[in-house]
Formats: C-alpha cells, structure tokens, sequence
C-alpha cells in the first residue's frame, strides 16, 4: 500500500513516518510541504492513502482534495479547526487530531480497512462541498489549468457560465474550468455580489455596466470587459432586486 | 447614602459660626428694644436653638427623601410647618421661662413681633432647606458619575482582558505536535522546546494582571513565540530583529505586538509556499514607540482587506481603549511586503 504524507510542517510529518516504520506494509513513497506538492505527488504516484493536513500554505487540504479527480483515501490531520472537526463528524469521516498517539494512529489504519466500502470520491465530496461551500462565504476559488493550480479571489471572476459537467469561470486573465455545479456556486458565492441571471450564466454584479432589452422578456447584460451575458425574466427580477431597482 | 452637609467640617463650622453671629444679633437687637441682657439671652438662646434643630431635622428629612422637580411645593410645606412649629414652641417656652410679673413688657413685646419672627424663621428655615436640597443633588450626581466611571472602568479592563487573549489554541496543539515528534528523533531539542513553550505560556499568564510592561520583557515573549515557531516551520522561517537600549526601557501594554505578529506568521507562512523572512523593528520617535512589523504576502491571492484581519483589529481597539487615538496603527504593502507600524504614546509611568 503506498503512502504519502501532506503536511507543512517538518516535524508532524516526522511523527507519522515514525509511526509507520512499525507496518512494513505501508510504503511511504513521497512527502510534501504544501497542496501543490500534493497534487502533482498525487497525480504521479497513485497512493493508496494520503495523511493530509487541513491548514497549509496556500491551499488548504480540502482545496487540495478537489483538484484531483480520483482521491485516494485520507486520513485527515489537524490540530484544531472546530469547523472542519464538525463536518468530519457529520460526515463520518476518521481524523487525528494533533498531537495524536501512535494507539491512536494504529485505530485510524484499522478503521480505514474495515470500513471501507464506498468509493473514496463518493466518500469525500460531500464532506469538501459541505467545508467549502458555507453559505454565501466562498473567498475564492482554485482550479486547475494543465497541471498549473492557480487561486482566483472571487473579486476577480466577471461571471460564470454552465459548461456540460463544468462551470467556466469567466476573468481578467481569461476563462477556467470547475468541476462543480451552477447550484453549488449559486449557494456558496455572495448572494449580493453573485446573482444567476439565468439558468447557465451567473453574473458578479460590480462588472455589469448596462442592462439591455434583447427579445420579448429577456435582457442583456454588458459587462465592463465587453462581454453580454443573457438574462432571463426570472434572473431580470432577481437582478433588480439585488441591485436595489 | 449622601453625606449629610453637617457632617462636612468645613459646612458645619460655617454652619455653627453664623449661628452664633446670628444669634449675637438677635440678641442685641431684643437689648436695643431696652430690654434687659438676661431677657435677651433667653430669648436669643430658646429661638435659635430651637431654629438651629429644625435646621438638623430638615437636613436628616431631605437626606432620606429627596423630592424631585415636580415636587418641591413639599420643600415649601415642610418649610411652613417648621416655622410655625418653631414660632410656637419659642413663643410657648419663653412664656415659660420669663413668666415673672416684671416681664409684662416682654411678653406684651413677644406677642405683638409674632409675624416678624414667623416670617425670619421662615426665611432661615428656607434657607437651609435650599442649601440641603442643592447639597444633596449634587452628591447625588457625583455618585451617579462615579458609579457610571466605575462600570466603564470595569467593561473597559474585561475588554482589554479578552483582547490580550490571543493565544491560538492552534499553535498550542501544533506545537505540543512537534514535541511529540522531537521526543522520538532529538530529545534534547524536546526539552529545549518545552521549556520554551513553558516560559512563553508563564509570561503570557503574568501579563494579564499587568497593565504595562517594558518593551524588553513584551519582546522577550515575542522571541520566544518566534523560536517555537521556527521549530514548527523549519527552514522556511527566519526572522530578523532590530532594537535600540532606549527603546526597551520604554512601557508598553502588554501583549500588544503578540497579534501583529501571530498575523505576520500567518500570511508570511500560508500565503505564499517559499522560505519567510519576519523583520521586526522597535525604536524610539519623539518619545513614542515606533514598532514596524514586515512580513512577505502574494499580492495576486490576498487583498489588503485580509490583511488587517481579527488581529490587527484588536490591536487598534485597545489602543483606542488606552489612549482615545485612532491613528495608531498604520498598514502598507509595497512588494509583495506587508508591513504594520504601531506608534504607542509615552506612558506617564515612564521608567528611567
């Protein structure tokens, strides 16, 4: 089985190595200081099981986690993060919790054998969509643009477009892919600086410098970098109320 | 309870003195009217004695009840009542007193100065009643005002106290982490750091019942705070401390500089993936402390919004709460770098 350990800081990556040295079964195969490591560790190795820290620098573990697109199983890691504590309990998901005993560690491998029935992806996006998405919170999001990960602060997206499975997010440095829902989006961006125009396009409503009629009900709006995103009857309502109309 | 004025020295000497002088006069008057010193005594001593006690009772009454505006006609009321009390119990006592045959005159004389001397106690008694009421207020108010500066005091320090609560229950648990691991691989450096997290948690815990400290103790528990975090980071973490011998015999509030820093670390540390640098400077400028703070951050994923986040905050808030200034604390970022300036005004206590 191989192993790779997620940490940023030196020495709780030296406790779990230690740990480890006492199931020979368990191949450590790479360690890594930040999520970017990670996820190339991650792409390149196929491990079976990541120990994985929540705050790193950068992106955090859960940011991590959603970048890639086949997750191994994780142990998660932490020494005190009350909000992702509550959403490994609601969603039953194991984690050690700093500084942590090797009894401990041993119940945490244990457990991931027995347990373990579900796919790990189906396992674990509830868990990220739920740590990531509180309501109206999202500061930003991160995505991935062959092999490059880049962190985009919500300020910076012009507006969202539905993509089959993906939703394109529309910015000044150009356009990007997420693996993610409009629904997901319309919960966990700022509903007073996001409005869903339309059943595929949400718009950052500081971008909008003119709202056009186009066709019986439907509007159009022009945003500052030039681009027209459709407005439906319903988004046009929903518009004007945001915007205090 | 208000202090009745006539347990203030200095009133009740006044108090007594005009007594005497008055009742010197009442005397002398009564004598001018040809009456004998003995008959004028009496009747001086009887009249004012009897007026000096109403003056005491009315005093010891508006102790205890205070009317309000709408109800000073009961002011007025009590003032009558004491008056025409007093007139008859002096005209009743002297009567009394001076009874004999050759007082006639006197008696003749007491009788037809009835509405005189009603009208003169009633006037002294007034008097009296509208100094009590104007004391009492105003004793009133002071204790008002005090109690309201009490409460503030009290809201204030527990403010202040949970604003010095800064300590991250993260760094604690992350660094009792490291501990674990260093007690498996360098047992020694276990110890080393131990006993630094020991001595940074003492001094924290001591600080809290001081209201300033010197500049060299606050920056002693920062360097111990910046050590243990140099175990947790490694190599990625260095820093980099400037102080002059003026500076650290300056005062400043305790724990103040601890959040600036706890906020340098974090953005230094979680916002960009490379090796960090924490400058931090302390000098002296026109007899305040200049505290400057540099820390590298990624301009392209942090606004300067996160930037003065809940540490920054609660910095300015106290020194807001210490000195009633706003323009304490100054943030910039040039260069990727962040830095925080915290100016703190000379404090009175200042230790040479």
């Amino acid at each position: 089985m191989k192993i790779i350990i997620i940490d940023d800081e030196p020495l709780a990556r030296s406790i779990i190595r230690e740990y480890l040295q006492f199931h020979p079964e368990l191949e450590l195969i790479a360690e890594c200081g930040d999520g970017f490591e990670g996820v190339k560790a991650i792409q390149q190795h196929q491990p079976d099981l990541i120990f994985l820290d929540i705050q790193m620098p950068k992106i955090n573990g859960f940011e991590m986690l959603e970048l890639i697109e086949e997750p191994p199983a994780v142990i998660f890691t932490t020494a005190f993060d009350e909000y992702a504590i509550k959403a490994f309990e609601s969603h039953a998901v194991d984690y050690l919790l700093k500084p942590f005993s090797r009894d401990r560690f041993e119940k945490a491998l244990s457990k991931l054998s027995t347990v373990k029935t579900k796919d790990n992806k189906e396992q674990l996006a509830p868990l990220i969509n739920s740590v990531l998405s509180s309501p109206g919170e999202q500061q930003r999001v991160v995505v991935k643009l062959s092999g490059k990960i880049r962190i985009i602060p919500v300020d910076d997206i012009y507006f969202l477009e539905a993509a089959d499975d993906y939703v394109k997010i529309h910015t000044r440095d150009g356009s990007f892919l997420k693996n993610k829902t409009m629904g997901h989006f319309e919960s966990a961006l700022n509903k007073n600086q996001f409005v869903r125009t339309h059943r595929s396009y949400m718009v950052n409503i500081s971008e909008i410098t003119r709202i056009d009629p186009y066709e019986k009900d439907a509007h159009l709006a022009l945003l500052k970098s030039g681009a027209r995103v459709p407005v439906s009857k319903t988004g046009y309502g929903k518009l004007k109320s945001v915007l205090g109309l | 309870m208000a202090r009745s004025p006539i347990s203030v020295s200095k009133f009740r000497n006044n108090f007594f003195g005009s007594w005497l002088v008055w009742s010197v006069l009442h005397a002398l008057l009564i004598m001018g009217y040809g009456y004998s010193l003995n008959i004028a005594a009496t009747d001086s001593l009887v009249t004012n004695g009897l007026l000096m006690t109403a003056c005491w009772v009315i005093s010891n009454i508006l102790r205890y009840y205070l009317p309000y505006k709408d109800r000073y006609f009961f002011v007025l009321l009590l003032c009558i009542t004491f008056s025409l009390t007093v007139n008859a119990l002096s005209k009743f006592i002297l009567n009394l007193i001076l009874i004999d045959p050759e007082n006639t005159l006197y008696i003749l004389f007491l009788t037809k100065a009835y509405w005189i001397r009603l009208g003169i106690a009633f006037l002294l008694i007034g008097c009296m009643s509208v100094i009590c009421v104007l004391w009492y207020t105003h004793e009133e108010d002071a204790e008002n005002r005090q109690r309201k500066n009490d409460a503030e005091k009290l809201s204030r320090d527990a403010e202040l106290y949970k604003l010095r609560q800064q300590l991250q229950p993260h760094f604690l648990f992350n660094s009792l982490n490291s501990i674990s691991a260093l007690i498996g691989s360098d047992p020694v450096q276990a110890r080393k750091m131990i006993h630094q997290l020991s001595d940074f948690l003492r001094t924290t815990l001591r600080k809290e019942d001081e209201q300033w400290v010197k500049m060299e103790e606050e920056l002693q528990s920062l360097e111990l705070y910046l050590e243990i975090e140099k175990v947790r980071f490694g190599h990625r973490l260095s820093t980099s401390i400037v102080k002059d011998e003026k500076s650290l015999q300056m005062l400043i509030p305790p724990m103040l500089l601890q959040p600036i820093v706890e906020n340098a670390i974090k953005f230094g540390l979680y916002d960009t993936t490379e090796n960090v640098t924490i400058f931090i400077s302390v000098k002296t400028e026109d007899d305040a402390l200049k505290v400057m703070v540099q820390n590298p951050f990624d301009p392209e994923t942090s606004t300067p919004r996160q930037g003065t986040g809940f540490g920054l905050n609660s910095v300015m808030r106290r020194l807001y709460l210490l000195f009633a200034r706003t323009d304490l604390v100054e943030t910039s970022s040039k260069d990727n770098v962040f830095t925080t300036i915290i100016n703190i005004p000379r404090h009175e206590n200042y230790h040479h």
